[in-house]
């Protein structure tokens, strides 16, 4: 079974999102890394892009598929996950942690509450 | 079982990298040494480079190397190749004999016109042929591979309709969701926007769908005829009407000609332009991954944008045209794949107008005879007769057993067969796509289908034996994400 | 037929497994008028075996082939010497019968000769990587513009004058359908490319080594120019002329492309040939085509070959992938590599040498029989020459005396309408070049 934290926000497109205060934090699911397989290769984008959501902000690659990447949220691009450049392996055995993708000041802190909660996202997925 | 990989013994060595042979004074070749003065190299060329890191192999080692790598190497020589939508027929020999003659092989490309009236012969035959075989009104061979010709046909279209101002405002290309990714690929090449077309249950072109699409900004649709399911477009006359009521052309992807050859035409079907691959349906060696050979068949109306140079009769000769003021330009270096074009030429004229239905029916009968024979197995992925090739879907051994098409794939090289093509079309799950082609025997058939109907038993009794298949070969199955990781695309001294 | 092997009792064999009473009932999916009767195509007969030989042999005979005269022509397709032991390797069936290696376990032999490929492709031009091969120069060129395009983000590519006319040609065709813009660089004046135009905006300057007309360019300076634009260098190379000059990647080119033709591949004409393909490893993910990686078992420790990065390519990205090319050239690659490997360092040098040294005396002694050196630039082993009488039938005189002169260089450059290219290879003997030059002296009188 996957691994569904009820303290997130989930969208369709299997990205995941964590406002603290006015910065939201976005990454795949467990679901969405377990599908891909070994994630060999993440493209991110450049710190200071504004994304609106549902624009595609990168993509993620396995050895034989390629998914694009969707910010949940509106926002402006605050950090990328650095660390995913030498050590992808990272967004499959920490998706939520460790594998984060990046961090967006968001100008609407409420902009996650329209988006599925863990149930929601856990009955999208069965 | 068998394993029909060639002569290898356990005490054989194993194959080292060219490299690691190289042994400093050899050589593999008597190169000829200039009569001409010698010259001082630095007062002529200025700066010279000292190093040059390439092995140094006699000539009787070089060739055991590469004999030892043909051992663990499968053509169609090898065995039975059934890669769907690749048309893995034999090669005849007569092919190589006649591209191999030097008044073929040793032209020039730029050596006068008026010097290469018999190659020109070549060209405007094959092309000849090609028109009366697919239906177009003219042929050219100036691409150099399948997805070079589709993108030809694209540009040809972009052409057309920048000749009639609708350039612009015609920027979306159609393609079926089962379509090969080359077509997407070379829309994408031309500028194009896509947009997919789903497929309906029976594997059809949704008509709704198209309908719902057809509007004054769709430049084409690319249709791939008999469908990547290995099913006729029933439908297809009233989707060329219908994509020509809206103003659009359409492109008929030719990878499936085998099953068309002498039977019917695409040109009468209502396509205006299709690419052939004479790699596939016209026999020329495959060459493990190129050359290919992309001809394109197309209406007069697109005539005038062809690209250059066209080959073309005029009076009693031949004559290479490149005065045309609305040709698209070059598409490559100089007359496409020459040599490739004389295979095809004499595979034409072995066939000729008594025996050219014949490739079509028999490809199209063993194709039938493999979905038949495998039904209870494989279960077809629709319920109608195919074409030149069978998809089949082996969902339910995933499902129950935890054995994917891939583990069936592998298993089959222990049995000493290449596998079918899988995981495509994208549309159906766990598929395989068996293209048994003309060239094969019923006995060889029957071989391959005992040896699936054994994998499909063993998947359900021992399926340790697919997961850790194959293990008859040189290596087992190989890291593909260590090697994405890590990197290593050549040899360096320190690398191995 | 003996490529169609079913006898009469397999056929009603298999119709009976299938259910179906006839061939022809397999086809009912086809509409009734789209169908024609079998043997009804307006096609010639068919010819057996020995009609048919005697038949292409005939067809043959009609051509002036390169073994009937003495070939001073090139312009991009060299008459160079082909050992033995590439058609050996390259006719094996295992080799020539194989398709792109999908399966690698079954392919392995491929695959490792792709991958010395690679590494050998990679020295000759002095970069990081090569990927397996492209279609041809001329298309390798296009697809290292596009992929410039792509990496700047900027629309426009900038190229030498001086690149072979037919690259150009093509890279029009690609870049029109692209909605890139060219920007042409001056030469014809000279020789060599002049670098003084201004190119900001541009994402790449294309140029060629030794170009067109023979001449070594200046890559150091090329590098600058690319440099202050904010662009790529783009090299077109020939091979076997890289085996002696500095090559490109020590000048710090970003991508270098070229013909493989002159390693091993017969010139048929100018098809089948081979795209060569090389850049720096920061641009690995952009590369068009095919690359083989070496790895290992995923469950033991030996070593193998796959193809890799594959997410780059068509079948994986559709619309996104970084080309629409599918196939690579492998055969013509395979055919390289065992020419690559039966001269190796020593016999490419010597074929390099011996190809300088022939250049020079053809030069020294046409000059003496009439005709003008046109450049001043240093050239490899192809050279311009202005003759006082129309080249083209300068040309044909020559021809009928066995000699094919070089290419009139009119139809591509009207400032050089007195002009011929002359290539002068390692086959070339002194008592040839010494001929050439006494009938040209006969013609010119």
């Amino acid at each position: 079974m996957s691994n569904i934290p009820e303290d997130l926000k989930y969208v369709k497109s299997h990205e995941w999102v964590k406002i603290e205060g006015d910065v939201a934090t976005i990454g795949i699911t467990d679901f969405a890394q377990s599908e891909l397989g070994d994630v060999v290769y993440v493209d991110l984008p450049e710190v200071g892009r504004v994304l609106q959501a549902g624009d595609i902000f990168g993509s993620v690659e396995s050895v034989k598929t390629v998914s694009d990447v969707y910010a949940p949220v509106a926002g402006t691009v605050v950090e990328v996950n650095a660390a995913l450049g030498a050590q992808s392996e990272l967004i499959n055995s920490d998706p939520y942690g460790a594998g984060f993708m990046l961090k967006l000041k968001v100008a609407d802190a409420s902009a996650a509450d329209s988006l599925l909660d863990a149930a929601a996202y856990a009955a999208e997925i069965s | 079982m068998s394993n029909t990989l060639g002569f290898r013994t356990k005490r054989m060595p194993e194959p080292r990298l060219i490299f690691e042979q190289s042994n400093k004074g050899r050589i593999g070749c008597n190169v000829p040494v200039a009569d001409t003065p010698e010259v001082n190299l630095a007062a002529i060329l200025g700066e010279t480079r000292s190093d040059l890191n390439l092995p140094e192999i006699g000539e009787l080692e070089l060739l055991r190397h590469f004999t030892r790598l043909s051992h663990i190497n499968y053509g169609i020589e090898t065995g039975f190749y059934p890669l769907g939508s690749c048309t893995m027929k034999y090669n005849p020999k007569i092919n190589e004999k006649t591209a191999g003659l030097p008044g073929f092989a040793n032209l020039h490309p730029m050596q006068p016109v008026a010097t290469i009236p018999g190659a020109l012969e070549i060209l405007v035959g094959v092309q000849d042929m090609l028109k009366e075989i697919t239906g177009f009104d003219e042929i050219t061979l100036q691409p150099l591979a399948g997805a070079h010709g589709e993108m030809t046909c694209l540009m040809l279209i972009k052409a057309y309709f920048e000749s009639r101002g609708e350039g612009k405002q015609r920027h979306v290309v159609l393609v079926p969701d089962s379509a090969h990714g080359t077509n997407p690929a070379s829309a994408a090449r031309c500028g194009y926007d896509v947009k997919p077309i789903p497929t309906t249950e029976e594997g059809n072109t949704d008509m709704e769908a198209l309908a719902a699409a057809l509007d004054g900004s769709v430049a084409a649709l690319m249709l791939t005829n008999p469908s990547t399911l290995g099913l006729f477009e029933p439908n297809i006359e009233k989707i060329c009407e219908m994509v020509h009521a809206a103003g659009g052309q359409v492109f008929c992807d030719g990878a499936n000609m085998n099953a068309m050859v002498g039977t019917t035409r695409p040109g009468d079907h209502g396509f205006d332009c299709m690419h052939l691959n004479l790699h596939k349906t016209f026999s020329t060696p495959h060459g493990g991954g190129g050359p290919g050979c992309g001809a394109i068949g197309l209406k007069s109306h697109l005539e005038p944008f062809l690209p250059g140079p066209v080959i073309r009769h005029e009076g009693e000769t031949v004559i290479a045209d490149s005065d045309r003021p609305q040709s698209i330009g070059r598409v490559s270096g100089f007359y496409g794949q020459f040599l490739m074009e004389v295979r095809a030429y004499t595979y034409l004229r072995a066939y000729g107008k008594q025996k050219m239905a014949d490739i079509s029916r028999f490809s199209v009968l063993n194709a039938n005879y493999v979905r038949a024979r495998l039904k209870e197995v494989l279960p077809p992925a629709h319920d109608r007769p195919c074409m030149h090739e069978c998809i089949l879907t082996a969902e339910k051994y995933k499902k129950e057993n935890g054995i994917r098409a891939l583990d069936i794939s592998k298993r089959l090289i222990d049995y000493g067969f290449h596998p079918p093509t899988n995981y495509f079309p994208l549309i159906v799950p766990e598929c395989f796509m068996i293209e048994p082609t003309e060239t094969e025997t019923k006995e060889t058939l029957d071989e391959f289908c005992d040896a699936l109907i054994e994998i499909c038993r063993e998947a359900v009794e021992t399926p340790d034996l697919l997961h850790d298949a194959p293990s008859t070969q040189i290596v087992g199955r190989l890291d593909e994400t260590l090697a994405v990781k890590n990197l290593n695309v050549r040899w360096l001294p320190t690398s191995v | 037929m003996p490529y169609i092997p079913h006898t009469e009792s397999d056929v009603s064999e298999m119709l009976a497994t299938i259910g179906a009473s006839s061939i022809d009932e397999l086809f009912r999916e086809i509409p009734e008028k789209l169908r024609v009767k079998p043997g009804a195509l307006n096609l010639p007969d068919a010819l057996d075996e020995p009609r048919l030989m005697a038949h292409l042999w005939s067809i043959s005979k009609k051509n002036v082939n390169m073994a009937d005269v003495t070939c001073f022509l090139g312009a991009g397709i060299y008459d160079r010497y082909i050992p033995a032991s590439v058609g050996a390797v390259i006719s094996r069936g295992e080799f020539l019968t194989a398709y792109t290696p999908y399966q690698p376990e079954a392919s392995q032999g491929y695959l490792q000769a792709i991958y010395e490929f690679q590494t050998m492709v990679a020295e000759l031009y002095g970069m990081d990587l090569a990927n397996a091969s492209m279609y041809d120069g001329a298309t390798s060129m296009a697809e290292a513009a596009i992929m410039s395009t792509s990496i700047k983000h900027r629309e426009k590519v900038t190229i030498s004058e001086a690149v072979h006319p037919h690259y150009r040609q093509v890279l029009a065709t690609y870049c029109w359908s692209m909605g890139i813009e060219i920007e042409t660089l001056p030469a014809v004046s000279g020789g060599l490319t002049d670098l003084s135009a201004n190119s900001e905006g541009t994402s790449c300057i294309i140029i060629q080594y030794p170009n067109f007309f023979g001449g070594i360019e200046d890559l150091a300076a090329a590098r600058e120019a690319a440099d202050k634009a904010g662009a790529l260098l783009v090299v077109v190379a020939d091979p076997v002329a890289c085996a002696l000059l500095k090559p490109p990647g020590a000048f710090g080119a970003d991508i270098v492309v070229g013909e493989g033709q002159p390693m091993g591949v017969a010139m048929g004409l100018g098809g089948p040939v081979v795209g060569l393909f090389t850049c720096k490893k920061e641009f690995i993910r952009q590369i068009p085509g095919r690359i083989v990686g070496r790895t290992k078992e995923a469950h033991g420790d030996k070593p193998g070959y796959v193809m890799t990065l594959r997410t780059r390519e068509q079948d994986i990205r559709r619309e996104k992938a970084t080309s629409n090319i599918c196939t690579n050239e492998a055969l013509m690659a395979l055919a390289a590599t065992v020419y690559m490997i039966a001269l190796g360092k020593n016999g490419m040098r010597k074929v390099a040498t011996s190809t300088v040294q022939n250049t020079q005396y053809a030069i020294q002694k046409l000059t003496e029989a009439g005709a003008t050196l046109h450049y001043s630039s240093k050239v490899f082993g192809e050279f311009v020459l202005s003759l006082p009488k129309d080249p083209a039938v300068v040309r044909d005189a020559l021809l009928k005396r066995g000699i094919l002169a070089g290419l009139p260089l009119g139809e591509f450059y009207p400032e050089l309408a007195d002009s011929i290219l002359v290539a002068v290879t390692e086959l070339r003997t002194k008592e040839e070049i010494e001929t050439y030059a006494s009938a040209l002296k006969e013609v010119l009188a």
